[in-house]
């Protein structure tokens, strides 16, 4: 805990209150920081939620050539649309235990081979916008002024800009493909990066050991890259989090008014559109789906929650 | 205060400006445009002629100036699928997104305010615990998968609501909701950090202490003040509605904006689109702009920064 950041305030309420001046004396007998950590993680509920579900579906994910029943591209109208195996229907078969779409496709496969698309854009897009938001967010919150008035301008207009209807223009305009979505996904979800890092930024560099730093003669970039950078590292990391659960419900957003993925690939997003005629009478076509993407955004949601609670110095206890 | 508003208007004209050229450089996107027009097949006569009479043989400096000029004035152009005036089809439809918007954020509000509050009322109690699994849950949900379930359940099994269309307001009930409650998480946690942050302040120990009824301090004291940040969010969150109201307008046959807007996409109506995102954005600036506007004038620190 002695490596992490102090602010001023919080030295000056340390030599006031007793018992944190007390803590030198029975310091032999607290655990050790990365016992603490140990525990923090495994005692924070939804953390553990988040991380297992999030690696479970990244397991199917990676693993979906070895465990899918079946080939998710492979049609035949003859097992059309056969119901999932909870259903009380002859029709159910072990074969297929999630069921087959309207063009006979194994439903299980499908879903797995989707959260590599999921997953995939979600990283990708959230990388993106990671590089973009991080610079404009950090440089505007360093040099001040002039810069960071540009910087601001800019995340107002972007923020000023509806973000599906853009999207959606601008990948109909240019035309689908995975690498323009994950591209136009990526330009377009940067500003929570830049405005949190912005302010983040704007509160470490008045600290000491920045002051430090530049009286030492250390370059900007230095400065920038070896002080600021891993000091903000933790509300990064959040962002980051929230962001990629972002881009995936965008892509799925995409995939369903029919600009994203485009058939036969798998998307969670596209499953769902093309199940939509279905609803009336085979609605677990748009369920299971659903379901997957809602519990992989929850998942990553939680993790990102969760971390923030257990990195940040000031939410500890 | 009047300097401020001038500084804050300022930065609405740019902004406005900038989303302007952004929008008009749409007509880019796909290459020439003049080739997109003519359609395939076109012969290179047919698209000269093109480029001629939409002038896409002017420099594009020029063009933007004038198609900026004639939006001034009004007039965003023509669309080439409904062979009509593009911004009288675009105003004839937000009424019905303004509308739909309008509900979906009363639904937020009356949702997410009192939750909210009781959160705040009792820190970590069931209460808060309940508020904050909505919270979680909700920004969790894909708006068209929920837009769908809502259909299946009060639509399809239960036969409660009509299911698309805008014949009644009945038919507003469930695109509101599943438009709305994307936003709750994000007023109900403002509203609770706010009424935690007044709740601990010093008038309101002294208005307990001088025996008002625990309701009135609440309600006039407490909330009052904790709901003015709730209030510019709602404006900005009101914009953010207008342009996600597309995937909703779509799923339920909602003759809007967005509605327009994706049939726009699927016809290629580059004049269309273009007008839409600049409508959009304009209002979402005039949103902001007023917010802030609002802001400076309930708590005067504002104004300084």
């Amino acid at each position: 805990m002695s490596d992490t950041v102090k602010t001023p305030n919080m030295r000056a309420s340390s030599i006031q209150t007793g018992p944190i001046m007390s803590r030198g004396v029975d310091e032999v007998l607290e655990p050790s920081p990365g016992l603490l950590l140990r525990r923090r993680i495994f005692g924070h509920t939804g953390l553990v939620i988040g991380a297992g579900v999030l690696l479970i579906i990244f397991l199917m994910a990676v693993l979906a050539p070895v465990i899918s029943p079946g080939d998710p591209y492979d049609q035949d109208l003859s097992r059309k649309l056969i119901p999932p195996i909870w259903h009380e229907s002859e029709k159910a078969t072990w074969e297929h235990p999630l069921g087959t779409d309207l063009l006979g496709r194994d439903y299980m496969s499908r879903l797995f081979y989707g959260a590599r698309i999921s997953l995939l854009i979600g990283l990708a897009a959230m990388l993106i916008s990671g590089v973009i938001g991080t610079t404009l967010g950090v440089l505007a919150g360093y040099f001040g002024g002039k810069v960071d008035m540009v910087v601001n301008f800019i995340i107002t207009t972007r923020l000023s800009m509806p973000v599906v209807l853009v999207a959606l223009a601008v990948v109909s305009l240019i035309g689908s493909s995975l690498t323009v979505v994950i591209w136009v996904l990526g330009l377009l979800i940067w500003d929570r990066f830049a405005v949190v890092m912005r302010s983040a930024t704007q509160q470490v560099r008045g600290l000491d050991f920045v002051a430090a730093a530049q009286s030492l003669g250390c370059s900007t970039r230095r400065i920038i890259l070896s002080e600021i950078m891993p000091n903000i590292a933790n509300q990064l990391i959040v962002i980051a989090t929230i962001e990629m659960a972002h881009a995936i419900l965008l892509e799925a957003a995409l995939s369903f008014l029919g600009l994203g993925v485009q058939p036969p690939d798998p998307s969670w997003g596209l499953m769902i559109a093309e199940a939509k005629g279905m609803i009336f009478f085979d609605a677990w076509l748009i369920t299971i789906p659903g379901i997957a993407l809602f519990a992989l955004v929850l998942s990553i949601n939680l993790l990102g929650d969760g971390m923030r609670d257990v990195t940040a110095p000031e939410n500890r206890n | 205060m009047i300097q401020f508003a001038l500084k804050r208007l300022g930065i609405a004209v740019l902004v406005a400006l900038t989303v302007s050229m952004l929008s008009f450089s749409m007509i880019y996107l796909s290459g020439d445009p003049a080739v997109a027009l003519a359609g395939e097949g076109a012969s290179q006569e047919d698209i000269e002629n093109v480029r001629r009479v939409y002038g896409f043989e002017r420099p594009i400096v020029v063009q933007y100036g004038d198609w900026l000029v004639r939006a001034l004035q009004g007039d965003l152009g023509r669309s080439n699928y409904l062979k009509a005036d593009v911004a009288t089809v675009v105003f004839e439809r937000l009424p019905t997104t303004m509308l739909l918007g309008a509900c979906a954020l009363a639904f937020a509000l009356i949702l997410s305010i009192p939750l909210g509050v009781l959160a705040a009322i009792r820190p970590n109690s069931m209460i808060d615990r309940f508020a904050l699994t909505v919270a979680v849950i909700g920004q969790a949900m894909p708006s068209f998968w929920f837009a769908l379930t809502l259909i299946l359940w009060f639509g399809i099994n239960w036969r409660m609501l009509p299911i698309t269309g805008t014949a009644s307001w009945l038919n507003f009930i469930m695109p509101s909701i599943a438009l709305g409650y994307y936003v709750t998480p994000a007023v109900m946690r403002l509203t609770r950090a706010g009424m935690l942050e007044v709740l601990s302040s010093d008038y309101i120990r002294t208005a307990r202490a001088k025996g008002l009824r625990p309701m009135t301090v609440l309600f006039k004291h407490a909330l009052r003040n904790a709901i003015i940040p709730v209030v510019s969010l709602s404006a900005v969150q009101f914009g953010f509605m207008l342009g996600g109201s597309i995937v909703i307008e779509t799923i339920f046959a909602i003759n809007g904006l967005g509605f327009l807007a994706w049939e726009s996409i699927q016809r290629a109506d580059v004049a269309m689109m273009q007008a839409i995102v600049l409508v959009l954005s304009v209002f979402y600036i005039l949103l902001t702009f007023l917010a802030d506007l609002l802001n400076g004038f309930l708590d005067p620190r504002i104004r300084v920064a």
